[in-house]
């Protein structure tokens, strides 16, 4: 199989990187493919602990690209979902401890024995952000209908226009509260898409069971957020299906009838 | 009463969503251009005068921006001349006849 390698980047931290690339894994692996997570965050490695597999980390992608272990023995597969593995991050180095050729050489090594391999990838638009975009085949935006989220995706989707691959690039809106986009507060996916002018895959809601599946390492695929992700996740494998209604504003009659209940 | 009206048509504008869009909208033009609001109004001066050179031109009428055209930015400039003719002159040879 020929896999396909998709980065999920922002720019801004703290928008949903890591949670979408744990949640969008375990959709993937729970539709039937074979699934490779890399932690692209290297010194600030968390996709182990959002996916719960913190406490059997024994070699990290450090140890390969200097030699200490084959790729081999940095995989970790998820006890629960064997289609589903890891290459963790290491934690006392940094993003300088492995380049961009480095990345490229490692994703080789897996392209034939998994469907997808996703890249988490850190913040900020510096050498771990060119890390875990240089073996990308797509690259998947997440922000936050928040002004500087929006800001800092726009500037990476020009980082990424200016790359001479010409990656398709594709948004997800992440903690999209539908009650305060419905009293004005908040910026609508339209908005997003009016501004950043991109192609959207998904919208997540804010959801507060994204917080304790952290708290447990177990990503909730029956929760909304997690509904949504495994959508993006069929999505991405082509299906057609209708982006979530957040806005329930119904029709007149119902408009009415919230407007009278307070 | 226009906000009842606002709540039944379904219309989310009133609250700071719109603020935030349009601050997005114009922050972006600088962020994409590299052109700060100083440096755009300093080309215009510039172009202005450039334009003036060979035609007539209403300096207040000139209309000179970065429109934002899907991620493309664009420099958009509407420029009137003014009419070459003065009437003075047309008086002056029908007079000579």
């Amino acid at each position: 199989m020929a896999a396909r390698v998709i980065t999920v980047t922002s720019g801004k931290g703290g928008v949903g990187k890591t949670t979408t690339t744990a949640n969008l894994a375990v959709a993937l692996a729970s539709l039937g493919k074979q699934v490779i997570c890399i932690d692209a965050d290297i010194g600030l490695r968390n996709l182990d602990l959002i996916l719960g597999m913190e406490n059997r980390i024994v070699n990290d992608i450090v140890d390969v690209v200097e030699g200490r272990c084959k790729l081999r023995q940095a995989m970790i597969r998820h006890k629960t979902m064997p289609d589903l593995w890891l290459v963790p991050a290491a934690q006392t180095r940094d993003k300088t401890a492995v380049s961009p050729t480095q990345m490229v050489e490692i994703v080789k090594e897996l392209r034939n024995d998994f469907h997808f391999v996703l890249i988490d990838s850190p913040a900020g638009i510096e050498r771990g952000f060119r890390n875990a975009v240089a073996p990308a085949d797509e690259v998947l935006i997440v922000t936050n209908p928040e002004v500087s989220a929006v800001r800092d995706a726009d500037r990476i989707i020009g980082l990424i226009e200016a790359d001479a691959r010409k990656l398709p690039v594709r948004l997800i809106i992440n903690r999209v509260k539908a009650d305060m986009i419905r009293r004005g507060e908040m910026l609508s996916p339209d908005d997003v898409i009016d501004i950043l002018a991109i192609s959207l895959i998904g919208i997540v809601p804010e959801d507060e069971d994204v917080l304790i599946a952290g708290n447990r390492g177990a990503p909730d695929p029956n929760s909304r957020a997690g509904q949504s992700f495994r959508n993006i996740a069929r999505r991405l494998m082509g299906e057609d299906v209708p982006l979530e209604r957040l806005d329930n504003s119904g029709n007149l009659f119902q408009r009415l009838a919230r407007l009278f209940s307070g | 009463m226009s906000s009842l009206f606002d709540r039944l048509l379904g219309r989310r504008h009133r609250g700071s969503s719109l603020t935030a869009k349009q601050r997005l909208q114009l922050v972006l033009v600088t962020d994409r251009s590299n052109l700060t609001p100083e440096k755009l109004q300093q080309m215009k001066d510039e172009i202005i005068a450039v334009i003036s050179k060979y035609v007539n031109i209403s300096p207040d009428k000139v209309k000179i921006d970065v429109e934002q055209r899907q991620r493309d930015s664009w420099l958009v400039a509407d420029i009137p001349l003014r009419g070459m003719t003065d009437s003075s002159s047309l008086r002056e040879g029908i007079e000579d006849a």
